[in-house]
């Protein structure tokens, strides 16, 4: 629906400079190493490690293994956290994990409307539009119509739809449907076909395209 | 409080924008703020500090800013609050490496606070805490989240105040953001997981076959019979 609101001004009108972020944050960062408040090591270690350690490969990882062994799939299910701890997963926006089965009856997809929460341990350093107004707004009150238009995501009428709203600090992840065609698959096959948004809720795993970037983020 | 955060629901944002291969960082400044954040927490201001300063940015300018600007914004404010650096000399640094961009940072070296940020990154720090107490809820319960507005931290959205839903979970003990985001302490509480069905968060507008999770602590909970809006539809065997 249109709205009949002319806009005369955008969003960019008021956006920062480059450059007066880039001034701002060496400033503080400076200062903060002067004083020993930080140290370079730190600042080095906490990027590389969301940059190239910690993405959704290692989530991937987890739906693989469930897919595959029905006994860790139950401890999953049961206590997220200690059954990710089996396979050396967890950690830092993850000590409280929930598992999320979908079924041919029910799609899970997660949010956090206040501000940005996302099981990091799992699944990484959350993408842009997951943190932007559009989808923090949108999916609680119309999620078929925004999986439908916005993701290109069919959830058929026989399915029910849970959102999850990330608004303590417990983080959820989904475990999506595992497609047809994969019964031959090896765990690590099976994990290159999960994608991140499968295991956000608003993408289902297609047996064909195999991805391999958004598995493993650089 | 009832700030621009708090998005749950509304209207008008449009079509939500998904960038293909979309890197982890896009610009070095967001590195080093998210570093910078990370690395400060827990030490300087807890989660829930950090996350009121973001909710008290100006909503014109909450926004129109980046994702990490906002970070770049709480850690500001968190800093100057609390006397770690001064207006005047934050002010001089920034002129610096304005006119230079290269001006060159000291390295140094804190083998002990990265043994403990490996830590933080492989452990977290929970904030569940480990208490013994009775459950005021149990799972299948009915309970109205309560219509309260604080002009302070809480991490109970608009859309689901004064509306009625089941319990489905119960997790546990956590810190309770609303005391602990202003120094008044930690009063962990029981955390709850409450089924909300989409008619009663959106009346006609709602979707068929919906239903929101949300996670809710106990004091933002009361039993549907105290509020006095116990819904004839529902089954009624908790009555007793």
């Amino acid at each position: 629906m249109k709205t009949a609101v002319s806009r005369t001004y955008s969003a960019n009108d008021y956006r920062t400079k480059e450059s007066d972020l880039t001034a701002r944050v060496r400033a503080l960062e400076s200062i903060l190493l002067e004083k020993k408040l930080v140290s370079s090591d730190v600042i080095e270690k906490l990027i590389s490690s969301y940059e190239n350690d910690i993405g959704p490969m290692l989530g991937a990882k987890v739906v693989a293994k469930a897919w595959s062994d029905p006994a860790f799939k139950k401890r999953l299910l049961e206590n997220a956290t200690a059954a990710c701890r089996e396979l050396n997963i967890g950690g830092r926006e993850g000590d409280n994990m929930v598992a999320l089965e979908n079924t041919p009856t029910l799609h899970n997809v997660i949010v956090c409307t206040l501000c940005s929460c996302y099981p990091w341990a799992v699944l990484g350093l959350p993408p842009n539009w997951y943190k932007s107004p559009q989808y923090r707004s949108k999916i609680v009150i119309e999620p078929r119509k925004t999986l439908r238009e916005d993701f290109g995501v069919n959830i058929g009428p026989e399915k029910k739809i849970q959102v999850w709203d990330s608004s303590a600090e417990i983080r959820y992840l989904v475990i999506p449907e595992r497609p047809e065609g994969t019964e031959e698959m090896s765990e690590a096959q099976l994990a290159s076909l999960v994608t991140r948004e499968s295991m956000i809720g608003v993408g289902v795993v297609n047996p064909k395209k195999s991805k391999t970037k958004a598995g493993r983020r650089k | 409080m009832n700030g621009i955060h708090d998005l749950g629901g509304m209207h008008g944002f449009g079509r939500v924008r998904i960038e293909e291969d979309e890197p982890v960082f896009h610009a070095e400044w967001e590195k080093i703020i998210f570093a910078l954040g990370m690395a400060r927490i827990g030490w300087v201001h807890n989660q829930d500090e950090w996350r009121h300063a973001i909710e008290n940015i100006d909503p014109v300018q909450y926004l129109a800013a980046q994702y990490y600007e906002r970070w770049l914004i709480s850690a500001e404010d968190n800093l100057l609050k609390k006397g770690m650096i001064t207006k005047e000399e934050y002010d001089a640094r920034i002129r610096r490496f304005s006119r230079n961009r290269k001006t060159p940072l000291p390295r140094t070296h804190d083998p002990e606070r990265l043994r403990q940020i490996v830590q933080l990154i492989r452990y977290g720090s929970s904030t569940r805490r480990e208490q013994r107490r009775e459950a005021k809820f149990r799972v299948g319960d009915h309970v109205v989240a309560r219509n309260m507005n604080p002009l302070g931290h809480t991490r109970l959205p608009r859309y689901v105040r004064g509306k009625q839903g089941i319990i489905a979970k119960v997790y546990g003990v956590f810190v309770l953001p609303d005391t602990n985001a202003h120094g008044k302490g930690e009063n962990a509480e029981y955390v709850y997981n409450v089924c909300f069905d989409a008619n009663e968060l959106w009346g006609t507008a709602a979707e068929e076959k919906e239903t929101v999770h949300i996670d809710l602590w106990e004091s933002y909970l009361q039993s549907p019979y105290v509020a006095g809006r116990y819904a004839d539809s529902q089954p009624r065997q908790d009555l007793s």
